[in-house]
């Protein structure tokens, strides 16, 4: 065998909360695609950021080339052919596709001649069949098309050494399979990738090794034709794979929720729902599956009184809800866990008390005649915080400092504790580790039994298929079908989640 | 009638001119991701040591480089503490010009001759005197434009200039990309905290420009409070102009032209009270500043740089 | 081997406390070295300094006439500083609060029983500041549009209308041209302390601790921590902005109105030129190294108080410009920007990692 091009040895990286890396080692081979396996949290990103020359290791080597390298910067790692296509996308909304392309290199002319560079890009992505017009701008391209862009850019580039953090996400299975005969081409040019991701059929479809990484620490190196996806998902987890929780039968109740015919539009003021129509009952958990930017957003906006409807009904416990205001629609009952939950489900410079106490500060007791009750509020939050494991150095601790994971604890305990029959849940276990997701899962199946009416929205299909009864997919803001969980499979979603109807006639509707 | 638009043009374009740099400046400081509110006090600092340094030397030059780099100086205690401290960037900006206006106060009783007991105001220096341009200069009303001091002919030059090197050369990219999307221009190699840092500086200088001209042609000495609120319009103007250097002029003519229909109505001895007239900048300021507002809500466009005023450290999560 | 901020576990209290006592510190040394480049002896200039502020009774209630409007509008500018409102507008506020104070003394009064004129000069007072500083609230929670600039420019406004009231209409005929209202009529005095210093204290202190009880125990100030501190968050859990805005930016204004009211009905007992000596800006430091918190702007009005007092002092004493005590303001800011940071981060040194050849290497330091 060849000398590795890329080879890591102790790469340690630590947080100040957490140990990313644990003397990881990795190494990677010429015209090879090396899948990075782990759960999220599992330090994969970080490892690879190390390289890409975001991160800076605490302690270790890395060599390329079979040459001891110094990456202390993005422009390090790109000088030795390093390119990587982040998780989230690395482009500038406003700009166009060949400028973002040329960003940040050193060595073109400082008087840019655009069409030169528009004749470099129609020319690999003809070599490629990576189809995007290099004179249009990236908030124009939907998300599989930026990432043709961000691959577009590596090549351009030239980038030999591959850096994928979980491409597949955002894309449909079919797109997937897109992208793997890209890299199949690139491949077979010596260039190698490493391939980050946390689901074990693409390992097996993509990669010639694989390395699993179990909370920082590498827990084992195979050949990927030597192994299993049984195997793999074990060694992932450190421990056998559950997710098939407990889900007793339950009787669901009266429609709870009920939505006729909504439409709504995007910020842009292009549709965004089409005529969507379901209802949810009571002890029942409708998932959403679909790509992002379908209209997942829209719905749990408009579901939560955060934007309005253009057409349609609303209805909760059978009244109209629609285009009411946030707060008209909490006190119906509705709870949210909202997709940012940076962003919008905490604020990150109160206390987690504060946080625990942001929907029940309104009533008694934590308030009388306007006046808060401190005392209250902070042994509310020390109950929620030994109920739901938060981990936290005291109930005053500012949000921010706080793991993902806690984060999340903090908003779930929230919106549990305040839930009045309906729980919105926008992508709840996204980015979470093995406990966190599990804990998260198990409770919202809790919830339903208690009679709570959940819609859950989330892009693993994994959890849709074990958590929720229910299955809708969105596609271009419409509902493609409403499937029973236990009826569906993967393969069918994939394809209702990429347009494709054919296969209506044998899917029975639930 | 000729003769008062000519005349009108030339006070517009005179007092057009500080503000053209500044705002300049202050689009490119923008464009990184770095808001400077700190201008009002920068002008001051380069006012007063500018017209110092002009009175005591008699060199022009050496007044505008000082200028330069009394502007500079003060943007980057703004970029450090903005971009490598990570403050606040509207309580940075605006201590700045509270330090600023102080400053120049206290130099200006400071900086003068002994015999006037350090005191700079009410003397006369050396100034930017009107360059007659042959020919052009005779041309009806357009003929204002080539009857200017030296710093309004560069800026001429140095609208299309800035335009150019914003939106068609490699830094002009790496620039404007660090603006909008730090995260990625940093991924992409550029150094976001060094570009912040350089175009705030630059911002500075031509800020530190704009403050010189007023004490050195516009209103040549130094008073107290020379700037009259300007620094604070340049910041309106970067708005107006959607942060595109090229339109920069249009809000310094506006504003401009304001002074200068104020001034024409004053010297008219119109029945409309003098503190009327003055508040008349500040006004349009506000009513500009609303319909522009309006305007881009309704139109869906934003022209202000995504990151502005956000710091931004690579490793923070 | 190089040099990095690392986010802390948590907030470190004891940074929180030195950071403002460093920044004094600092901003003394910064303006000593400039005192000692004008040949001026930065010792004695601050012991005259101290003296002119603190050095007697007749002093010290001097101190306490700045100190009062500073607080008000000190407490002005931090309610709407936690909405994340920059309101720099507390300038205008005060003046206009003034003009409407004047209004009621000079032209009210003669159809108003005595002993109402002078609340009632309060009242619109604060009316007229909670409306000067509606007015750029209104326009950012309906429009969006920049408050900085709007408060900023209405600043302008409002002294040119004062200006033009007592150059104008208003201008005392018996005056000699000075610029100035007649004087009140002496029922709508604000009742004086000790020397100069009024009503205008006790109404200070005690707004600042109901401010305190609102923003740390009503339910009110619960919503206006949540919304400066995430407004998305805010808008999902049913907060109201818009209308809590508002009403936070009248209460504000009014604060800095009352400022107004106690300095024309207190101090110069008319409305005349120099109402305001730029207390409305020095309200912002006042808010910032009080670190936003009203009983802390209570002490710290009181010390820039004295920064200003202690300049006039040392301009009659040294003949140094009044403008040090500015100077000295404006540098108190700088290092408690700085030094913010720390209550976040700390510093750690990194070794690096590597086992090259380090002697030949430069020690960098990376930010």
């Amino acid at each position: 065998m060849s000398h590795p091009i890329l080879e890591m040895k102790g790469i340690t990286k630590r947080f100040p909360n957490v140990v990313a890396n644990d003397r990881v080692d990795l190494e990677l081979y010429p015209g090879e695609v090396l899948a990075l396996l782990g759960e999220n949290g599992a330090g994969k990103s970080s490892l690879m950021n190390v390289v890409a020359g975001l991160y800076r290791a605490d302690e270790g080597e890395i060599f390329i080339r079979g040459k001891r390298v110094e990456i202390n910067s993005p422009r390090d790692s790109m000088n030795l052919g390093v390119g990587m296509v982040h998780q989230n996308f690395m482009l500038v909304d406003t700009m166009t596709v060949a400028e973002n392309i040329i960003l940040g290199l050193p060595d073109i002319p400082f008087r840019v001649d655009m069409e030169k560079v528009n004749e470099r890009i129609r020319e690999l992505s003809e070599k490629y069949n990576l189809q995007v017009d290099p004179e249009s701008y990236i908030w124009q391209l939907s998300v599989g098309e930026q990432q043709r862009v961000e691959i577009l850019k590596l090549i351009y580039r030239g980038a030999e050494i591959l850096i994928l953090d979980e491409p597949t996400a955002v894309l449909t299975p079919q797109e997937s399979k897109e992208l793997n005969r890209v890299l199949q081409q690139m491949t077979s040019e010596g260039k190698s990738a490493v391939f980050i991701t946390h689901k074990m059929e693409e390992v097996m479809a993509f990669s010639n090794w694989v390395r699993v990484l179990n909370k920082g620490r590498l827990v084992t190196v195979k050949e990927t034709q030597k192994t299993n996806p049984k195997e793999l998902a074990q060694l992932m987890v450190g421990r056998d794979v559950l997710f098939r929780l407990a889900k007793k039968e339950r009787q669901t109740g009266d429609v709870i929720l009920d939505l006729k015919d909504v439409q709504a539009l995007d910020d842009k003021g292009l549709p965004a729902l089409q005529s969507i129509s379901l209802q949810i009952r009571a002890g029942e958990i409708m998932g959403v599956a679909g790509v992002a930017g379908n209209g997942q957003k829209q719905l749990v906006e408009v579901l939560t009184g955060l934007r309005k409807i253009t057409g349609g009904q609303i209805r909760i416990f059978g009244e109209e809800m629609a285009n009411k205001n946030p707060l008209e629609i909490i006190n119906c009952g509705v709870s949210h866990i909202p997709a940012d939950r940076i962003a919008r489900g905490v604020a990150g410079d109160m206390s987690v008390a504060g946080n625990l106490a942001m929907k029940c500060y309104r009533k008694p007791p934590l308030v009388k005649r306007g006046i808060l009750h401190p005392r209250r509020i902070i042994d509310l939050a020390k109950r929620m915080i030994d109920m739901f494991r938060i981990d936290t150095p005291t109930p005053q601790t500012h949000a921010k400092f706080l793991s993902g994971g806690n984060i999340q604890k903090i908003i779930l305990a929230r919106e549990i504790d305040a839930c009045g029959g309906v729980l919105i849940a926008a992508y709840p276990s996204r980015g979470l580790d093995v406990g966190a997701t599990e804990y998260i899962r198990s409770q919202m199946i809790e919830q339903s039994e208690c009679g709570t009416a959940i819609l859950l929205i989330s892009e693993d299909l994994e959890e849709l298929m074990t958590v929720a009864d229910k299955i809708m997919v969105l596609y271009e803001g419409r509902i493609m079908d409403i499937l029973a969980s236990s009826e569906a499979n993967t393969e069918q979603i994939g394809l209702l989640m990429a347009g494709v109807t054919e296969g209506k006639t044998a899917v029975g509707h639930a | 009638m000729i003769e008062l638009l000519t005349s009108l043009l030339a006070i517009t374009l005179r007092s057009g001119t500080s503000l053209i740099y500044a705002t300049i400046g202050e689009i490119y400081t923008e464009r990184s991701g770095v808001l400077n509110l700190g201008i009002e006090g920068m002008m001051l600092m380069s006012a007063v040591t500018s017209f110092a340094v002009v009175y005591h030397t008699g060199s022009l030059l050496l007044a505008i480089l000082t200028a330069m780099a009394v502007g500079g100086l003060l943007a980057s205690v703004h970029a450090f503490l903005s971009i490598t401290m990570r403050a606040n960037q509207v309580v940075s900006g605006l201590s700045i010009t509270l330090f600023g206006a102080g400053m120049a106060s206290f130099l200006g009783q400071r900086l003068g001759p002994e015999t006037n007991s350090g005191y700079l105001v009410g003397l006369v220096g050396a100034k930017f005197e009107p360059l007659n341009i042959p020919v052009l200069s005779r041309i009806p009303v357009v003929g204002a434009l080539f009857n200017q001091d030296i710093l309004t002919y560069i800026v001429y030059l140095v609208l299309p200039l800035a335009w150019y090197y914003l939106y068609k050369t490699r830094n002009g990219l790496n620039l404007r990309a660090v603006g909008e999307n730090p995260q990625t221009a940093d991924a992409m190699g550029i150094n976001v905290g060094k570009v912040r840092y350089i175009y705030t500086i630059i911002g500075g200088m031509l800020v530190g420009i704009g403050g010189a001209h007023l004490s050195l042609s516009y209103a040549p000495g130094w008073t107290e409070n020379i700037t009259g609120g300007r620094g604070w319009i340049v910041i309106a103007l970067v708005i107006f102009s959607m942060w595109n250097p090229a339109r920069a002029i249009w809000g310094a003519l506006l504003f401009g032209g304001i002074n200068a229909v104020q001034f024409r109505l004053q010297a008219s001895g119109t029945n409309i009270p003098a503190s009327y007239l003055n508040m008349l900048p500040y006004l349009a300021t506000v009513v500009v500043l609303v319909m522009l507002t309006w305007w881009e809500a309704l139109s869906k466009r934003v022209g202000a740089p995504s990151s502005l005023a956000k710091s931004y450290m690579r490793e923070d999560k | 081997m190089r040099i990095i901020f690392e986010k802390r576990k948590s907030m470190s209290r004891k940074a929180m406390f030195l950071v403002p006592a460093g920044s004094f510190l600092i901003s003394l040394i910064l303006t000593a070295i400039l005192l000692a480049i004008f040949k001026a002896n930065p010792w004695a200039t601050y012991v005259a300094m101290f003296k002119g502020a603190f050095g007697s009774w007749p002093n010290f209630t001097e101190t306490l006439v700045k100190a009062i409007p500073l607080m008000l509008t000190g407490l002005g500018v931090l309610i709407a500083f936690r909405l994340k409102f920059w309101n720099i507008g507390a300038e205008g506020q005060l003046t206009f609060g003034g003009i409407a104070a004047a209004w009621v003394a000079l032209f009210w009064s003669p159809n108003l029983p005595q002993w109402t004129v002078l609340p009632v000069a309060i009242l619109m007072g604060m009316l007229a500041g909670a409306l000067w500083a509606g007015i750029p609230a209104l326009l950012k929670v309906r429009l969006k549009v920049d408050e900085v600039l709007t408060t900023l420019m209405l600043n302008y406004v409002a002294i040119l209308f004062a200006e033009h009231l007592y150059y104008g209409p208003w201008r005392d005929p018996k005056g000699f041209g000075f610029p100035g209202t007649p004087p009140f009529p002496e029922f709508a005095w604000l009742p004086r302390i000790a020397g100069r210093a009024h009503m205008g204290l006790i109404f200070a202190i005690v707004l600042a601790v109901v401010i305190w009880f609102i923003l740390n125990r009503t339910r009110w100030g619960f919503e206006l921590k949540v919304i400066g501190n995430n407004p998305t968050a805010a808008q999902t859990q049913g907060i109201r902005i818009a209308r809590n805005i508002m009403i936070a930016l009248l209460f504000a204004g009014a604060l800095s109105g009352l400022a107004g009211v106690c300095e024309v009905t207190g101090i110069s007992r008319r409305l005349q030129q120099g109402l305001s000596i730029g207390y409305g800006y020095t309200a912002i430091i006042v808010a910032w190294l009080a670190q936003l918190n009203p009983i802390a702007a209570i002490f710290v009005a009181l010390l820039i108080a004295a920064l200003l007092v202690g300049g006039d002092q040392v301009q009659m004493m040294m003949g140094l410009p009044a403008a040090m005590g500015l100077v000295l303001q404006g540098m108190l800011l700088f290092p408690m920007l700085a030094g913010a940071l720390f209550t976040e981060y700390k510093l750690r040194l990194i070794r690096s990692p590597k086992i090259t050849d380090a002697a030949t290497k430069q020690e960098q330091v990376a930010t």
